[in-house]
């Protein structure tokens, strides 16, 4: 049953998304690629995909891996397993405690968990990063940074820097650039 | 109570589809349609249910919305707001990864997205950093946070222990009771 299975794995992933933002990806970039799910570079192509359209960027991933194991209700499945610990949680915590967030020893636990996912997720950044520098396009087999690439990056920091657009924007001039350039 | 639920998931539907870049995209629409518009809850409120968010499992912004509909109309509410939240991804993502195998074999297609992986790459560090400096705040945290990095970048172990081997961490080594009110 494949449904029931995209559905545990991805209530799994969405269980141990603490803190928000970027917290899924480190657990999606463990499941998914050990799994054979996706590869590395479908994983960072979904990345751009997500952080581009419209919708909380777990949910986008979720729905893209889930539809791609099966076309048919493979995404429903996977987007209902990422938000089934959500409703269930906040569901118990809004009927019976309601100062959970300031409670010391969730404060506590917080303290740790926070650096721990930021920790986990610079992992899944550093991941990303070295193979859209290194491993680009037409070069698969070779390990060495690819100039071009560095250079992109670079020019890219430096709009980032004075401008705090869209991603949308910065992934359209990547893209273009990718022609030209890459 | 139909037409109740029907206004949870168009609005959240509508914050959804306009919160592009996830997170904290999403908090002005989400102030500007359950406080300014509908009166659904205060600010106040909002920001306690946000503190929530961030404090239990699961995205930041489908516990929020499932907070928020839970108090307007209970599980039914919860569920019709979490659907509305999620329903854009559901549609746009099927619709893109659909059609993206077709295209994913053309040379400039390739080259498109060996740029696009770079951009990631940029916004992802950038913030990455803003995550990093709100986060590890003191030496608990940096020890943390660096042990976390390298048994995932170097080693390949799976996140989830390393969470909740954090979460005791922070429990033990934390600031006492007395000390922390």
């Amino acid at each position: 049953m494949i449904y029931l299975k995209i559905f545990c794995i991805f209530f799994k992933i969405g269980l141990f998304t603490i803190g928000g933002g970027l917290a899924a990806l480190p657990l999606l970039l463990q499941e998914l690629t050990s799994r054979g799910w996706v590869t590395e570079r479908e994983f960072i192509d979904m990345v751009a995909v997500s952080q581009s359209t419209p919708g909380p960027i777990g949910i986008n991933m979720a729905t893209y891996v889930g539809t791609k194991l099966d076309p048919l209700g493979g995404g429903l499945a996977a987007t209902a397993g990422m938000v089934a610990p959500s409703l269930i949680i906040i569901m118990l915590i809004a009927t019976f405690m309601r100062n959970f967030a300031q409670n010391t020893r969730v404060q506590n636990a917080l303290g740790g968990l926070r650096p721990a996912a930021a920790g986990l997720i610079g992992a899944a950044v550093w991941f990303i990063l070295v193979r859209a520098l290194a491993d680009v396009g037409r070069f698969p087999e070779q390990g060495w940074l690819h100039l071009p690439a560095v250079g992109l990056f670079a020019a890219l920091a430096l709009l980032r820097f004075k401008w705090n657009g869209y991603p949308v924007y910065f992934i359209l001039i990547g893209a273009v650039a990718g022609v030209l350039l890459l | 109570m139909i037409r109740d639920l029907m206004q949870l998931f168009c609005v959240f539907f509508r914050i959804g589809l306009f919160s592009i870049g996830g997170g904290y995209a999403m908090l002005p629409m989400l102030k500007r349609e359950t406080i300014d518009r509908h009166g659904w809850l205060t600010e106040e409120e909002m920001l306690n249910y946000y503190a929530i968010g961030q404090a239990t499992p699961g995205i930041i912004a489908i516990n929020t919305a499932t907070f928020i509909g839970f108090k307007q109309r209970g599980i039914t509410g919860g569920i019709a707001a979490t659907l509305g939240m999620v329903g854009p991804s559901l549609v746009i993502i099927t619709a893109i990864a659909l059609c993206f195998a077709r295209f994913q074999d053309i040379a400039a297609v390739q080259r498109a997205f060996a740029g696009i992986r770079v951009a990631v790459a940029v916004m992802l560090v950038f913030t990455l950093h803003g995550l990093v400096r709100k986060a590890v705040i003191n030496r608990l945290g940096k020890i943390l946070a660096v042990a976390a990095f390298l048994l995932l970048a170097v080693g390949g172990v799976n996140p989830v222990p390393i969470i909740m081997a954090a979460g005791i961490a922070g429990m033990l080594f934390g600031p006492k009771p007395e000390a922390a009110a």
